[in-house]
This record gives structure tokens, C-alpha cells and sequence, in this order.
């Protein structure tokens, strides 16, 4: 089967230390995969590696057997990859209709000359509007995000990277800092993008969401690959436990 | 009622230099301190091009073309630099372009180029055709702030790694917007030196780039309406008042303090403010 996704061997240095070592796994699609390590695992500088804000050492990322080393993070995106930030970032001055109507019309915004002859944003804030109630946020959709809560705000990160029909969704600590209702909603949410065929990697501190919804697993400990495989079969490798769950007696 | 045309030549113009620093700093977010820069440029281009016997009307979209030539080479800095650091760029910019003139015999080096060559047009075809291009620059500017050009404008200008993170090449737009709004500097560059038939390196430095910033941001940055209202405010009071004109620079730089400090979002936003306390709608 065509892998979506490709990492392979990444190494990523800063300075004298070595942030990601060796990092190697796939993405088929229709895959959730659960990337998980303690803090200071090179998580999101893994993810950044995947969408061209760092530049690594050593080793390649493919979209769809496509290397992506060359490409800015724009031209990445428009391969097919989505990413919702960690931190979110809404555009602070539009409507969370408009933070995703924008990301609609890319059909629009693909050629910066042509889109000044472009004025009917009707059919994208249409589609936003589907995109929004998908993720739980039909009555929001004329709000402003400043006067919104951060569980509001990570969903409308999560519809801006759908608006972009990606082949492969990067989600970045999409639960941190919601409370466990929230959490276990934006998770059931990223099972059911799934279940619709959805392929999705998934970077979580929340072991215990990861573990519900995730059938792989790559864990990764100080930069280093330590397992990558079926959620249950990992949770049983010593060394996960030890670096994730710390060391039994 | 030759005052009065005078006057409103200069107040046409003034809109059009504002309207193009609006063009970049208003919609697209990018800081400019070097604005006079490209005035000057079409300025000199327009006046060297009449004084070799080169008819008016040719040489405007020939100082469009310079303008817009040197604000691409100047637009690609802002790939590499931003906020602050585009200011200061942008600002050694309007200081080199300044330096460079000085120095150049070609350029009519301190002394400047006067005895510029009237258009053609007659006081009243020319003061018509500034009032027309001023009005049509800020048609073409609505029309752009309600496009996807906009809409990515100010995406922009509110975060531009999200814009990226959206698949947008925010480099070509932002280039866009350095070319539009310094070649239409240029064009207003143009009218400016055959409005005053004299030019000089004083005429475009640091004090002017302020100037039309100072009328960017009374007016209320991105507010086609604001800056047009503005600009002919802040340009013709010193006309009218000899005391103004001398304190010019004091005046524009507290307009631009007070502005900053109580109303950032300009004449503009204390419109719309005022307005919607008065109709009791939302705050």
C-alpha cells in the first residue's frame, strides 16, 4: 500500500545537542497515529521538521512518495498537508466564520495576482459554515476569537485545517489546556474525522485520550524512536513505560 | 480662485501619497518609514523626462514604472524583515535614496531641478486629472479591500505564519502590495513635481515619510475614508495657517502620539465609536 506519509531518519541538531535522532515511521492512509514521549522528546520539533519550519540534519520527509525537503511551508500545505498549532493562533481581527472561509478559498488565493479579481466569498463562508458545525461551533460562527474560550478556539484551529482538505491532518497538542470534558470531546471529534476516512497524526501529552482513541502508536524519548506499532503492543514495551509512565520498582 | 485650485491640487495629491502608504501599511500590515522615497523617485523620473521635452502624460506611467522597480527591489527586504526591523530597513532606504540625490549632478545634486515644464493641461486640467486619479486609486482600493487580495491583505497584516500555515504565499502577496502602493507613490511623485515645477532632495526625505504616515494614521490605518479626510486635513491647514507650517513636524508627530494613545484605529474608529454610542448599538 502507498504510504501518505514518510519520515525517514531524521536528525535534527541544535548546536551540540541532538533534539531528534533517527526519527523513522509511516502514515497510511486512513491512519490515526497517536505521537507521543514525555516532554523534551523532540516532539514538536518533529513536527516542525514534517512542515518546514526546521530544516534537519539528516534524513527525508515524504507526502505520498513526494520529498518535501525544498519546499516552504506554503508549498507543503498546498501538497496536502493541514496543521492545527499547538498554541492557537486565530486571526484575531475576523469572525471564526471568516478564519475559515479564508482557508476555504484557496482555490482563490492560490495566484496572488488573480485574486484581486475575485469578490464573492458566499460559497466559502458556506462551506466554513458546514466546517464549524462539524466541529461543535454553529453558534459561534459570527464571534469574534478574542472574546472566546481556548476549547472554542482549538476546534476552530481543527476546521481551518479540514477547510484545507488536506491528505494528512497535523494536529499539535490539540488537548492541552482544555479540562477532561473538553478534552474528551475535541478527542471524540478526532475520532470521528477518522472514522470518515480522515488520515491523521496526532501529537498528545494526554495519554489517556491517546490510548482510547488511537490504534498506532510512535513514541519517541529524548529524540530517540523507542517503539512504533499497535497502541496496545507498544504500551507493553519496557522501555515506553519506563520513559513515559517512569520506572516500576 | 487660483488659490483655491492650488489648494486643491495639493490636497488630491496629498490623498493619492496617502492613500498609496495606506495601499502597503493600511491593508497589508507592512511598516514603511521610508515612503518619500518613491515620491521622489517618480518626482525626479516625471521632471528630468518634461525637462527633456518628453510630453507630461507619458512620463506619469514611466514614474509609476521606476516607483514601482525600486519598491519591488525594497519589497523583497520585507521577505527577510519584519515589523520594526522593516521600519529601519525601510527608513535607510528613504535616507539612501536622499543621500544619492545629493550627491548627483544628474539629479540637480542640493540645488534640485527647478524651472520644471508646466503639463499642458492648464491649472485647472491638471488640478481635474489629480482629483481624478486620487479618486480613482481610492476606488480601486475598495474595490481591493472587499477582494480575496484583501481578505489575504489583512490576514497578512494580523498574522503572517498563520497565513502561511493556510497554504497562502504571503511573499508574492506582500510583494504586491510594496509594487501597487510605491508606483502609485510615484504617479503622485509625478503630479507633485509638476505642481510646485520645483523639486529638491528636501522634499522627500525622513520629515515627508513621517508626514504621510502621520495622515495614514490620524486618518485610521486601513480607512480608505479616514485617510482621504485626513490627508486633506493635514495638508492643507499648514497651507492655510503660516504658524502650522512652522511647527509642521511638532504638530503631526503629538497628532501622531494623541492618536496612538487614545484612538489607535484613527479618525476612523472614533467615528465609528462615536457612532455607535449615539444609536445605543453594541460597543
Amino acid at each position: 500500500m502507498n504510504n501518505i506519509l514518510e519520515v525517514g531518519d531524521i536528525t535534527v541538531k541544535f548546536g551540540g545537542v541532538t533534539a531528534v535522532s533517527g526519527a523513522t515511521f509511516d502514515i497510511n492512509p486512513g491512519d490515526l497515529l497517536g505521537f507521543i514521549g514525555p516532554n523534551g522528546a523532540g516532539k514538536t520539533t518533529l513536527m516542525r521538521v514534517i512542515t518546514g519550519i526546521v530544516k534537519p540534519d539528516d534524513g527525508h520527509v515524504k507526502l505520498e512518495g513526494q520529498d518535501l525537503s525544498t519546499y516552504s511551508i506554503n508549498e507543503r500545505i498546498n501538497c496536502g498537508l493541514a496543521l492545527a498549532q499547538q498554541i492557537v493562533q486565530p486571526l484575531q481581527e475576523m469572525s471564526l466564520l471568516d478564519n475559515v472561509a479564508l482557508a476555504c478559498g484557496s482555490a482563490k488565493t492560490k495566484s496572488a495576482l488573480k485574486s484581486m479579481f475575485y469578490h464573492d466569498r458566499s460559497a466559502e463562508r458556506q462551506r466554513a459554515r458546514e466546517l464549524l458545525d462539524m466541529v461543535g461551533l454553529k453558534e459561534a460562527c459570527n464571534a469574534m476569537p478574542s472574546t472566546l474560550p481556548l476549547g472554542y478556539l482549538k476546534r476552530m484551529e481543527v476546521a481551518r485545517a479540514l477547510a484545507l482538505e488536506p491528505k494528512l491532518l497535523l494536529l499539535d497538542e490539540p488537548l492541552a489546556g482544555l479540562n477532561q470534558n473538553e478534552a474528551k470531546g475535541l478527542a471524540d471529534l478526532i475520532q470521528s474525522l477518522n472514522d470518515n476516512g480522515q488520515t491523521i497524526l496526532l501529537i498528545e501529552h494526554n495519554l489517556r485520550e491517546v490510548m482510547r482513541i488511537c490504534p498506532l502508536l510512535y513514541v519517541q524519548d529524548n529524540g530517540r524512536p523507542i517503539a512504533y506499532g499497535p497502541a496496545k503492543e507498544v504500551m507493553q514495551i519496557s522501555d515506553v513505560r519506563n520513559a513515559y509512565l517512569g520506572k516500576a520498582n | 480662485m487660483a488659490y483655491e485650485i492650488t489648494l486643491m491640487t495639493t490636497i488630491a495629491i496629498s490623498i493619492l501619497f496617502a492613500l498609496s502608504l495606506n495601499f502597503i501599511s493600511g491593508f497589508c500590515g507592512q511598516i514603511s518609514l521610508g515612503h518619500a522615497a518613491f515620491l521622489g523617485t517618480g518626482a525626479y523620473t516625471s521632471a528630468l523626462m518634461t525637462k527633456a521635452s518628453i510630453p507630461f502624460l507619458i512620463t506619469l506611467p514611466v514614474s509609476a514604472l521606476t516607483a514601482g522597480i525600486l519598491g519591488f527591489v525594497i519589497g523583497l527586504t520585507s521577505l527577510r524583515v519584519r515589523h520594526d526591523f522593516l521600519a529601519i530597513t525601510t527608513m535607510g532606504a528613504g535616507f539612501l535614496f536622499v543621500g544619492i540625490i545629493r550627491q548627483q549632478d544628474f539629479f540637480g545634486g542640493e540645488i534640485g531641478i527647478s524651472g520644471i515644464p508646466a503639463t499642458g493641461l492648464g491649472r485647472i486640467g491638471f488640478m481635474s486629472l489629480c482629483l481624478a486619479l486620487a479618486a480613482a486609486f481610492a476606488l480601486f482600493s475598495i474595490l481591493i479591500r472587499g477582494s480575496w487580495m484583501g481578505f489575504v491583505f489583512s490576514s497578512i497584516a494580523d498574522n503572517e505564519d498563520v497565513t502561511r500555515i493556510l497554504g497562502i504565499n504571503a511573499s508574492a502577496y506582500k510583494l504586491i502590495a510594496f509594487v501597487i502602493g510605491t508606483a502609485t507613490a510615484g504617479v503622485a511623485g509625478a503630479l507633485y513635481a509638476h505642481h510646485f515645477r520645483f523639486i529638491g532632495p528636501d522634499s522627500f526625505g525622513f520629515v515627508e515619510s513621517i508626514s504621510v504616515l502621520a495622515m495614514v494614521i490620524v486618518g485610521g490605518i486601513g480607512s480608505v475614508a479616514g485617510i482621504v479626510f485626513s490627508a486633506a486635513l493635514l495638508s492643507v491647514m499648514p497651507l492655510l495657517f503660516q504658524f502650522i507650517d512652522d511647527y509642521k513636524l511638532l504638530l503631526y508627530s503629538a497628532l501622531l502620539f494623541a492618536m496612538m494613545r487614545f484612538s489607535p484605529d484613527g479618525l476612523a474608529g472614533l467615528c465609528v465609536r462615536t457612532y455607535r454610542k449615539l444609536t445605543g448599538a453594541r460597543a
